[in-house]
């Protein structure tokens, strides 16, 4: 299964299969969705209305924290096993990463806005996903900042790694940083256990995500196919050019 | 052992020759907190509150200042490759080049923090952690900053992507080494924070080699 799909042909006929199906899916989950988290589900009794900004929020910061352990993998796959997709879908995935830790900060920021009175607090959490933020442009700005495509994919492989070992450091150390600085002065999600009546809206917006993220990739891995096709043909077309 | 050594004291001698790239890295350390009290006031009191803050950050800024020294001249002139190719293990000589860069920027920094804790209004239960935290936190700094600077090697505009790659890394060292120096000020023991940067520095001490050997040898290709 793993290798058999190491052959981007065969990996596009696949694709080309299974998106429509993923698109439905996803239109579906989030039709179902935004009715059952926008309509259907009570307010909450102290935050009210603003409580359904969860059902964007917490998805895609699941999702951003997904998207980075999802580059990671696939970066250690393309550097261990040089498999030709792995770099293709860490390349895809980083953007839709990024943006979904961007999407993730500022449904928070908007969130935080009414309920904690400020637009952003150091708080563990949210210092935790500027950092992620942080690492994502890394890796993309290092995967664009070689003239040859190759050695920006293998440097910024690296860096994925690297940069997933510190992602639970970073965890840990804001936590014990908030801790000193300003205890307990954040809404948390622990203590009454979440009411099956919110539950499920956010559980079916945290599977649309999942599947709008594959949907993306699907494309996105297809058009950096299609891109290294026409490379290759331009390179060809000009060391003809030049015999 | 004889190879680790051989470059140590190669890139030492290096590194002397040039004679005043390390003390511009103290330099640039030293100006950089001087700006704060123009920047917030001479009041003690607000200097001494973000003393330990600014001296980390500036610490951190200068150390990573030089970073792109590390493997950018041998690089440029081709010793790097020669580097690569003796019977030394590869991660021998990126941790003795680690070494090299600690020696060259990270003790300058400790010898000079206490004359900059002065300036800044430091509380005198400050000094010590502050003295131990940066000896913990320094060859972490230098270590991972190995990795960034080795992964630029050959790209455009690194000194900027270097930052990108590096600052965020940083943050746990930054963390806990202010957050050390600020407990005992406040009455507390530093001992869990200074344990957490001993722990980050032994966790590094394997890893970064390894992960910057790797890092060179793709530079190489």
């Amino acid at each position: 299964m793993f290798h058999r799909f190491a052959n981007p042909a065969r990996f596009l006929r696949f694709a080309a299969v299974i998106q429509p199906w993923i698109a439905g899916l996803t239109v579906l989950l989030f039709a179902v969705g935004l009715y059952l988290g926008l309509l259907a589900s009570p307010a909450d009794y102290q935050q009210g209305e603003t409580v359904r900004m969860m059902y964007v929020h917490v998805p895609s910061a699941w999702m951003a924290l997904f998207c980075y352990t999802g580059m990671a993998i696939s970066c250690g796959v393309a550097l261990i096993w040089k498999h030709p997709l792995a770099d293709l879908a860490a390349k895809a995935t980083a953007p839709v990463g990024a943006s979904f830790t961007f999407l993730a900060l500022v449904t928070g920021s908007l969130w935080g806005k009414p309920m904690w009175g400020a637009w952003w607090v150091w708080d563990a959490r949210l210092t935790s996903m500027l950092v992620l933020f942080f690492l994502y442009l890394g890796y993309m700005a290092l995967n664009n900042a070689f003239d040859d495509p190759g050695r920006g994919s293998k440097a910024s492989s690296i860096l994925a790694l690297v940069g997933f070992v510190n992602v639970p450091i970073i965890k840990f150390s804001v936590d014990w940083w908030n801790t000193l600085h300003q205890p307990a002065s954040v809404v948390k999600m622990g203590g009454p256990a979440i009411h099956a009546s919110i539950l499920s809206p956010l559980l079916v917006m945290g599977v649309a995500f999942t599947t709008y993220y594959l949907w993306v990739l699907l494309i996105r891995i297809r058009r950096e196919v299609t891109a290294n096709k026409v490379r290759a043909l331009q390179m060809r077309q000009a060391s003809r050019g030049e015999q | 052992m004889n190879g680790f050594l051989a470059i140590v004291r190669r890139d030492l001698r290096l590194a002397f020759r040039q004679g005043l790239d390390s003390l511009m890295v103290v330099a640039f350390f030293v100006i950089a907190v001087v700006l704060f009290p123009f920047g917030v006031g001479p009041q003690p009191n607000t200097l001494a509150r973000i003393a330990p803050g600014v001296i980390w950050v500036a610490a951190l800024l200068a150390s990573m200042l030089s970073l792109e020294r590390l493997f950018q001249t041998d690089y440029e002139d081709g010793s790097l490759e020669l580097l690569a190719l003796q019977p030394v293990a590869l991660e021998i000589t990126v941790m003795a080049k680690v070494t090299v860069h600690w020696l060259t920027t990270g003790l300058p920094l400790i010898v000079a923090a206490p004359l900059l804790g002065v300036l800044m209004n430091l509380p005198e239960d400050g000094y010590m952690p502050l003295m131990i935290a940066l000896t913990l936190g320094t060859p972490t700094l230098s270590l991972i900053g190995a990795i960034g600077a080795a992964l630029i090697l050959g790209s455009r505009r690194g000194g900027i992507l270097l930052s990108l790659l590096v600052l965020p890394l940083y943050i746990p060292v930054l963390i806990f080494g202010v957050s050390a120096v600020d407990v005992v000020i406040g009455g507390f023991s530093a001992k869990p924070q200074l344990l957490i940067l001993s722990g980050l520095l032994v966790g590094a001490l394997p890893l970064c080699p390894w992960a910057g050997a790797a890092a060179v040898r793709q530079g190489l290709e």
